[in-house]
């Protein structure tokens, strides 16, 4: 993503917070970048999922940011409603992978976005970063079939195991049942 | 009887009369049947919010003790009415299965709350549909959570049921779900 256009997008906004200031800056020289948004004083990275360990290990070691903290991971799956984000339909992206991090020191926060495709909705775990991670990627997997490489232990943890598919895909039916589990079936 | 009389075979009217205030006819089914109805052992699986409204049943305001049915077990091998409280999910399934294959004859299944009815509000992918769907139940109380007092009268009509059992001469197998032989359950 090292042609003119991306790196027009990710230039340095007047009204940039500090973090946004810090992470541009940095980060948009390594060409990881896809997007950028603050809304209500939230700031956003959308970023290539690919790079995703690049960019997580700036935002927890660097001096300025230090994010000790990940408050949360999730996914989304934006099945026939691509349009809402005007990045994904170029990229041919279904899922993105949303995680939230906070510096307990600065106080501040920042919600970094991965998108993803159907066909290969694969992402580097971050769990050798933030240990807690483990589990909001095994739920991220369990529910949208999202696979985190690199994770130790990736195996359903709400649903049971011969469950099959991924419940809050938008593909999955709402009204889909599958038999009881038991001895018999 | 007076110290110096003499005790005879004829049983007088007198002694017939007397005997009519302490001594009761009835068949052995029957007076079992009475037994159980006034001495329930619960075994609480408790799963969700339907929980705290049974504390309120179990407590003093609304004790359910009033009803014979006070104590609950902390093994089902030591209960006969298995009370589910609260949503059962397909996870659960085959441990509230194998709960109520380790239940000793004879044992009723009471289901408390909307959830273990039908499924309640959670018709979804993860939520079973009624625990009827894996075992025989015997009372249903609806409800999110059910008032105490149809708690209450679904214990009475319980009761009422195990009083008549003599009489329809119920028999209760193991669950649809699974054999008598627990140890396949989770296997």
């Amino acid at each position: 993503m090292g042609d003119m256009n991306e790196e027009k997008k990710i230039e340095q906004g007047a009204s940039d917070s500090e973090v946004m200031a810090r992470a541009k800056a940095v980060l948009g020289p390594m060409g990881v970048m896809i997007h950028t948004h603050s809304q209500h004083g939230d700031d956003t990275l959308v970023v290539q999922a690919e790079d995703i360990l690049k960019v997580m290990e700036f935002l927890h070691g660097d001096e300025g940011l230090k994010f000790d903290m990940m408050m949360d991971l999730t996914a989304v799956d934006y099945l026939g409603a691509e349009e809402v984000h005007p990045y994904l339909k170029p990229m041919n992206a279904r899922f993105e992978v949303v995680y939230h991090l906070y510096s307990v020191e600065k106080n501040h926060r920042i919600r970094v976005k991965a998108p993803l495709t159907e066909e290969s909705p694969y992402v580097n775990s971050i769990t050798g970063i933030w240990v807690g991670a483990d589990w909001f990627e095994r739920e991220a997997f369990d529910l949208y079939g999202v696979v985190f490489r690199g994770h130790p232990n990736l195996k359903r943890i709400l649903l049971y195991e011969d469950f099959e598919g991924h419940p809050l895909r938008k593909d999955y039916g709402k009204m889909k049942r599958q038999p009881l589990i038991g001895p018999v079936n | 009887m007076a110290q110096n009389e003499k005790p005879t075979e004829e049983v007088t009217p007198g002694e017939v009369a007397a005997l009519s205030d302490s001594v009761i006819i009835t068949q052995l089914s029957k007076l079992v049947s009475w037994g159980r109805q006034y001495s329930f052992f619960l075994y609480p699986f408790i799963t969700a919010c339907c929980g705290m409204e049974f504390m309120s049943v179990a407590g003093p305001r609304y004790d359910i003790d009033r009803f014979g049915a006070a104590l609950p077990r902390f093994s089902p091998r030591q209960a006969d009415l298995l009370m589910v409280v609260g949503t059962i999910s397909h996870k659960q399934a085959p441990i509230l299965v194998k709960i109520y294959n380790q239940m000793a004859e004879p044992k009723w299944v009471f289901a408390y709350g909307s959830c273990t009815v039908s499924g309640g509000m959670y018709n979804n992918y993860a939520t079973v549909q009624g625990i009827d769907t894996l075992v025989p139940v015997d009372v249903y109380v609806p409800g999110c959570p059910p008032r105490p007092e149809m708690v209450l009268d679904g214990l009475i009509m319980l009761q009422e049921k195990v009083a008549r059992e003599p009489e329809i001469n119920m028999t209760r197998g193991v669950s649809p779900l699974g054999e008598a032989d627990d140890r396949k359950i989770i296997a």
